[in-house]
């Protein structure tokens, strides 16, 4: 530093490294010099750190990692899935084949694991279950050849799809939960196709959940805009009075709050009262609006409005009315003014309430599952469904809950490319 | 309330902004503004000048459109302007914190008010690269307003109110967030634009040195009321009461009663401390009258010649300040220690040194007898 500051010192070698005094490189030894400071800084986030890796990061990675884990043919058929990789899937496969799968049932007789295969595989063709216990309840009596012997015992063992199915199926990972859950399978070839229409359900329910939420982000913009700016140009006394008013239904519980959206839009409820009473529908004409669609978007407006509101009143609070006035005294009109200067002065807000409402929407599920009836509910209802049902109800719906994280990450990064969530102001 | 020297001031027809009996309260309990009259010619530098608090901004928000007059008439043009919308008004503003529009480019911040106007890209591009050549910033366009320093934005908003050619700009404290040396440079080139442009400032500060350095007409602004209204060298040499004496320059009151005035030329005061001395009666009515006496640092002198001068005081030398150019030497005289003479740092004047004691006199013209 010494030359530095000496007069001789002439401002050329910018250029070159700078280097301090002793001749290390300035950048060694300012990264050196803030080594401890971070240090200090990684423990003080260290137990939330474990907290969240423990609670968070390695759940999350076990649902994913289930929604592809597929052991079981692999692991109660070993020799059959060793010897049918070679199999061409176009004959009835051969001796070796069977032969190793006789193998296989005499040991899953013994530690009882051969119906937990048979379950496996006849989930995928009904049937197959009794297929495989009836051969190995009579294993005994049979013998080499198993092909023959197997044929004998049962026609069905010709069937190519049993086989085709036992070759998919010996493969760990298996896309076949992902297929589900975007409304597609494997055929009887083994193809991908869409499933028969009757029980496609998942891809128009992740279709519901965007577009509801995004209504739900549209009214919140709606509502919350003008009420963030009046928060922030009102005085303080009676700005606070209006927050407190913005943050109750925060302090309300949701079940109570749930509950009164029931007692007022129910059809025996207060607002179809009032409409019949001020004759704008008769008795019989009494709208639905709760346990549908409407029912969800007015429930999730007036519970994800603080979201929006927060942000953008933040960010409002530092725009001084100097700038609306400039842009009045330069010729603007007040909606000129408000477009070209105000709006894009609170976009990083804007931006941070949309992203905090829309994500969240997605991701709703106890309001939907109150008030959304049949219409009204979102695909995080389907996956807790799924979840209480068996084994691989459990795997759909990791899938399921995996595809939406993906669809969240993926729209953060969008909203990263479009805006730079750098400058997003949340709070 | 004084109206001395404001109605007729440039009223009648040459009057291009004209306050009628405007009067302002916020809160509908106190004044702010007390009844202002005020013409400003077209083409004029005309400051408003006054310390925090005294209703200048109040005054240049209403003549923007931004606040309302609660009562009374603002005229432009010989156009009443109460109710016309800001927008419509045609007036070029410079903000205190500039104002600068942050999402934009200060190409775009100086484009604004051509695009509004509907005006053609290549009209606005013109107009915007010769007003940026005028405030000497012409490479700066395509950065933003925080990129740029306080001297450069404080230019850019400058440009801005004038971009689109407005005849009124305003200017509310415009340099006050910068430093000294700037703050010159900034004046003398806003003197320069006001100049070649000719339009019309109304310029608010409360730095008293740039307000008689700009200015044509400076209003001297106190508590709602504009306390004088003159040309920069009348508010320095003849102050029309305690305030504005107070206000503009460096000023030793000293405080009496008025014994009589002989004639009109002059008044005889009894100091508290019981001297007698004679000064020029500006503000005082007649005998018993209370009155503070002003006089000027620079016009004392040290030890005149006897009999040369008709009021002389001894005062005792408490502090010797040396400050190149002058000394400034501080005294305590009839009964005060806060008397200050500025004793020019040539040959032919005496030095001081503290303890010592001086005789010091002043004639009769440079004595004010103003309001107590
Ligand atoms: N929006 C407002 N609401 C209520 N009172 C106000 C408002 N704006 C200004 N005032 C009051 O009016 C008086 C004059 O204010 P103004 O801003 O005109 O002073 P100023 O001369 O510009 O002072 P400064 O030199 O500090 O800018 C002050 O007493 C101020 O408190
Ligand atoms: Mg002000």
């Amino acid at each position: 530093m010494a030359d530095v500051t000496a007069p001789g010192f002439v401002p050329e070698a910018r250029q070159e490294t700078l280097t301090t005094a002793d001749g290390t490189p300035l950048k060694v030894s300012l990264r050196r010099s803030q080594r401890r400071q971070r240090r200090r800084a990684f423990y003080l986030v260290a137990p939330l750190l474990f907290f969240l890796l423990i609670t968070f990061g390695w759940p999350i990675a076990q649902m994913t990692f289930r929604s592809i884990y597929n052991p079981e043919v692999a692991n109660y058929l070993p020799e059959t899935s060793a010897a049918i990789a070679n199999w061409t899937a176009d004959e009835v496969p051969g001796e070796e084949v069977f032969a190793a799968m006789a193998r296989d049932m005499q040991l899953g007789l013994e530690d009882r694991t051969i119906g937990r295969a048979a379950a496996r595989i006849n989930r995928e063709i009904p049937g197959a279950r009794s297929l495989v216990m009836g051969t190995a309840r009579d294993l005994d009596e049979m013998q080499a050849p198993y092909r023959e012997a197997f044929l004998q015992a049962d026609e069905d063992w010709a069937d190519l799809e049993f086989w085709r199915l036992i070759k998919r199926e010996t493969r760990i990972l298996t896309p076949a939960y992902y297929l589900l859950a975007l409304d597609f399978e494997y055929n009887a070839e083994g193809e991908i196709v869409e499933r028969p229409e009757v029980y496609q359900v998942y891809r128009l329910l992740f279709w519901r959940t965007a577009w509801m939420s995004l209504a739900i982000t549209g009214l919140c913009i709606a509502l919350g805009y003008p009420i963030a700016h009046l928060l922030a140009t009102l005085p303080l006394r009676t700005s606070n009075l209006l927050m407190i008013l913005v943050l109750l239904p925060f302090w309300t519980s949701l079940l109570v709050r749930t509950s009164a959206w029931i007692v007022l839009l129910q059809q025996e409820g207060v607002i179809n009262d009032l409409l019949v009473w001020s004759n704008i529908v008769d008795d019989d004409g009494r709208v639905r609006m709760i346990y549908n669609q409407i029912g969800t978007i007015v429930a999730m407006t007036h519970i994800l409005l603080p979201f929006m509101i927060l942000p953008l009143y933040s960010v409002m609070k530092t725009i001084p009315p100097s700038y609306m006035r400039a842009a009045r005294s330069l010729g603007a009109t007040q909606f000129t003014a408000f477009t070209k200067v105000y709006m894009p002065l609170t976009l990083p807000g804007l931006a941070a309430g949309v992203l905090l409402v829309f994500i969240l929407a997605i991701g709703y599920y106890i309001t939907p599952a109150l008030v959304g009836g049949e219409s009204g509910i979102f695909i995080s209802n389907l996956i807790a469904q799924n979840m209480q049902g068996t084994s691989a109800q459990l795997k759909l719906a990791s899938a399921l809950a995996t595809i939406l994280l993906v669809a969240v990450l993926v729209l953060y990064w969008a909203f990263n490319k479009l805006i730079g969530v750098d400058r997003l102001k949340f709070g | 309330m004084r109206e001395n020297g404001v109605a007729g001031n440039g009223a009648g027809d040459s009057a291009y902004v004209r306050f009628e009996d405007v009067q302002k309260s916020y809160d509908g309990e106190t004044l702010v503004i007390k009844n202002l009259n005020l013409a400003i010619r077209r083409g004029e530098f005309l400051t408003m000048l006054g310390p925090s608090g005294s209703g200048k901004t109040t005054c240049l928000m209403m003549l923007a459109g931004f606040e309302s007059t609660t009562h009374g008439a603002i005229w432009l043009h010989e156009q009443r302007i109460d109710n016309v919308p800001p927008h419509k008004r045609g007036i070029g503003m410079v903000f205190q914190n500039y104002a600068l529009f942050p999402h934009m480019t200060v190409s775009e911040n100086l484009a604004f008010p051509l695009k509004v106007r509907g005006m053609g890209k290549a009209e606005i591009e013109e107009r915007v690269a010769r007003v940026l050549a005028m405030v000497e910033l012409p490479q700066f366009g395509d950065r933003r307003p925080s990129q740029l320093s306080g001297g450069q934005q404080q230019r850019v908003a400058v440009a801005r109110a004038l971009v689109f050619e407005p005849d009124l700009v305003l200017m509310d404290e415009p340099l006050g967030a910068l430093d000294k040396q700037l703050r010159e440079q900034m004046q003398f080139e806003i003197k320069h634009i006001h100049q070649n442009l000719g339009v019309t400032v109304v310029y608010v500060t409360h730095d008293q040195s740039e307000a008689l350095t700009m200015s044509d007409r400076v209003a001297v602004f106190n508590d709602g009321i504009i306390q004088q209204l003159s040309t920069p060298d009348v508010l320095y040499e003849a102050p029309e009461n305690a305030f504005v004496a107070q206000f503009i320059g460096e000023n030793n009151r000293l405080y009496g009663e008025v014994l009589q005035r002989v004639g009109d030329g002059e008044v005889r005061v009894k100091l508290d401390s019981g001297e007698e001395i004679r000064a020029l009666p500006v503000n005082v009515d007649g005998a018993a009258d209370r009155t503070t006496l002003s006089l000027r640092p620079e016009r004392v002198q040290i030890n005149p010649a006897e009999g040369s001068l008709p009021n002389v005081l001894r005062g005792k030398v408490e502090e010797v300040i040396y400050l190149g150019d002058h000394i400034r030497t501080r005294l305590a005289v009839a009964g005060h220690d806060d008397f200050i003479v500025k004793i020019p740092n040539a040959s032919g004047h005496p030095s001081l040194k503290e303890g010592e004691t001086a005789d010091l006199g002043w004639t009769i013209e440079d004595c004010r007898a103003l309001d107590a």
